[in-house]
């Protein structure tokens, strides 16, 4: 069962066959299985991930380190919540160390991001602290590598 | 100058591969998906990669020992134990080699004759003959069958058996049909053997992708141990073929005469590629685990693809080729190979290339993507289907 959530993971636009095949598993299963993981919600979605650079598509993600006070009977859960609530936001990481939630955001500008954050991030009552950091360019994300790889020079031999 | 009367008249008598012209029309079709390779699609892991860069950065470009550095010689010895339960002496029963190639050479050199037999199982990679030929030995093809599992079966070794064998080679996991050889097809083999002086290049390029079973060499059999000399290398475990990393096993009087091939024809192994090479051996297992899982969910996709189109194959348990018999299709491997081409544009390699026991298969590689393989198994179909509605029509 963890392999065929491992291929999907890797490559969700494999067929029900290459998948069936793969995983040692029949069609009938694997189709199962993945209804299974959907309804649970352990498979939460199936994205493409682009490298927006390479289209006329203006982005700008940001990194902010938020510091927030926990709330009694409810730690970060109740303010992560209220963040992530925000269409803006992508990603809401709860870390150790010295700030508390990761936020990770994406705006066309650089004022919409810088907008989000002060008249909406920093604001909130729990929040007592900002740092933003803009992400200036992306190299490799869900394994994947931004840059288009140069190929070895290819000559057929007989091996 | 006329040439001809001045080189070697045993390199003249050498056949150049047929699939050259194949090759040639394949590089000239731009959008051509090819099961045709005979190396990893991977490449080498980077962690490999960095510790061939740090030795440049170390300035580490000297010569090494003729074997081969002694800690790597260590780190191969350790390997062999740890994944195949092999026992040998890193000082006296091993040699670093540019590739599995060198060794194979070596081998041959080393044990050869002129007027030696040496037995070759057929189909299997073409280097076996071409250079036991060069040593005045003569080869004898063995032809294994698919009914066999194209293993070398005790019967087929003993027809093939004369006064005048010096050499069997035990080419398995077998480029390039699949087979595997298994210990009771050792214990066969030996029994066949005992009492003889004939010696065994088992070449296990390919032992660490052997599926669902682990690997058994020849070695492993303490009866066969000392009349077995073991080839095997980096390229294919560690995805690391250009980087021409192998190494030769075997008992130490044979090894000490191959040490002086090696000295005064190649010198030392690359050393770059040595300092790689001991980071795969140190760090590398997981590497193989994950490179074997993959070609493994590829190799059970495309034997069931290949068997839901209608091309019966054995299921091969070793390497990365599929070997389909398309003698149900009326085509020799050759014009299969051609007209699969040049109507679908999807390369595979005739059967026939690989010796005479190769006719009526053709070869299938797949450590290609999970996308190409599919590709190609639809314009498979497709080319089947042509192929019977022609034949049907009596145009093929």
């Amino acid at each position: 069962m963890a392999k065929l959530l491992q291929l999907l993971e890797s490559d969700c636009t494999l067929t029900r066959d290459q998948l069936a095949s793969m995983a040692g598993m029949t069609v009938e299963e694997v189709e199962a299985a993945i209804k299974r993981y959907e309804d649970e919600k352990i498979i939460l979605g199936y994205q493409a991930v682009v490298d927006w650079d390479r289209t006329h598509r203006e982005a700008v993600t940001a990194l902010i380190e938020v510091k927030v006070t926990p709330q009694r009977g409810e730690g970060f859960d109740r303010v992560a919540e209220r963040i992530y609530q925000y269409d803006e936001v992508e990603s809401v990481y709860l870390m150790s160390g010295a700030f508390d939630l990761t936020v990770i955001i994406s705006g066309r500008t650089l004022k919409e991001v810088a907008h989000f954050v002060g008249e909406k991030l920093a604001t909130l009552e729990d929040v007592t602290g900002t740092a933003t950091h803009f992400i200036l360019r992306k190299y490799k994300e869900n394994h994947l590598i931004f840059e288009k790889r140069e190929e070895q020079e290819k000559e057929w031999i007989f091996v | 100058m006329n040439y001809d009367s001045i080189l070697s008249e045993r390199v003249k008598e050498l056949r150049p591969s047929g699939i050259r012209r194949f090759f040639d029309i394949l590089e000239e079709m731009k959008d051509a998906i090819s099961l045709g390779v005979g190396e990893p699609d991977f490449v080498t892991p980077w962690h490999i990669r960095d510790a061939g860069i740090y030795s440049l950065e170390k300035g580490f470009t000297k010569y090494t020992s003729n074997a081969g550095m002694a800690g790597l010689r260590r780190d191969i010895a350790s390997y062999l134990e740890r994944r195949f339960d092999l026992k040998y002496d890193f000082a006296t029963q091993m040699i670093v080699t540019v590739g599995g190639s060198e060794a194979i050479d070596m081998t041959m050199r080393a044990l050869l004759n002129p007027g030696d037999e040496v037995i070759i199982p057929v189909p299997s990679f073409v280097c076996y003959a071409p250079l036991a030929q060069m040593t005045g030995a003569k080869a004898v093809l063995a032809e294994t069958r698919v009914e066999d599992e194209f293993k070398l079966t005790p019967e087929l070794l003993k027809s093939c058996l004369t006064p005048k064998t010096k050499l069997v080679v035990v080419p398995f996991p077998n480029n390039p049909t699949g087979g595997i050889m298994e210990k009771a097809d050792y214990e066969a083999l030996a029994e066949v053997l005992r009492g003889t002086g004939v010696m065994l290049l088992s070449d296990e390029i390919y032992a660490e992708l052997t599926y669902g079973q682990h690997h058994f060499s020849p070695a492993n059999l303490p009866e066969l141990y000392d009349r077995t000399v073991v080839v095997n290398g980096f390229s294919k475990s560690h995805a690391m073929t250009g980087w021409r990393m192998g190494y030769v096993c075997g008992p130490a009087p044979i090894i000490k005469q191959m040490l002086k091939l090696h000295q005064f024809g190649i010198m030392s192994a690359p050393t770059t590629s040595q300092y790689a090479a001991i980071e795969a051996m140190q760090n590398g297992d997981r590497d193989i685990e994950k490179m074997r899982d993959e070609y493994d969910g590829r190799r059970r996709y495309l034997v069931e693809g290949l068997r839901r189109i209608g091309l019966p194959c054995h299921e091969p348990r070793g390497a990365f080729y599929v070997f389909p018999d398309i003698r149900g299709t009326g085509l020799s491997s050759d014009e299969f190979c051609e007209r699969f081409l040049m109507e679908e544009k999807v390369a595979v390699i005739s059967g026939a290339a690989f010796g005479p026991g190769g006719e009526g298969f053709v070869r299938c590689c797949y450590a290609t993507s999970m996308k190409d393989i599919a590709e190609a198994l639809t314009r498979l179909d497709n080319f089947l289907t042509n192929l019977k509605k022609k034949q049907g029509r009596g145009e093929a």
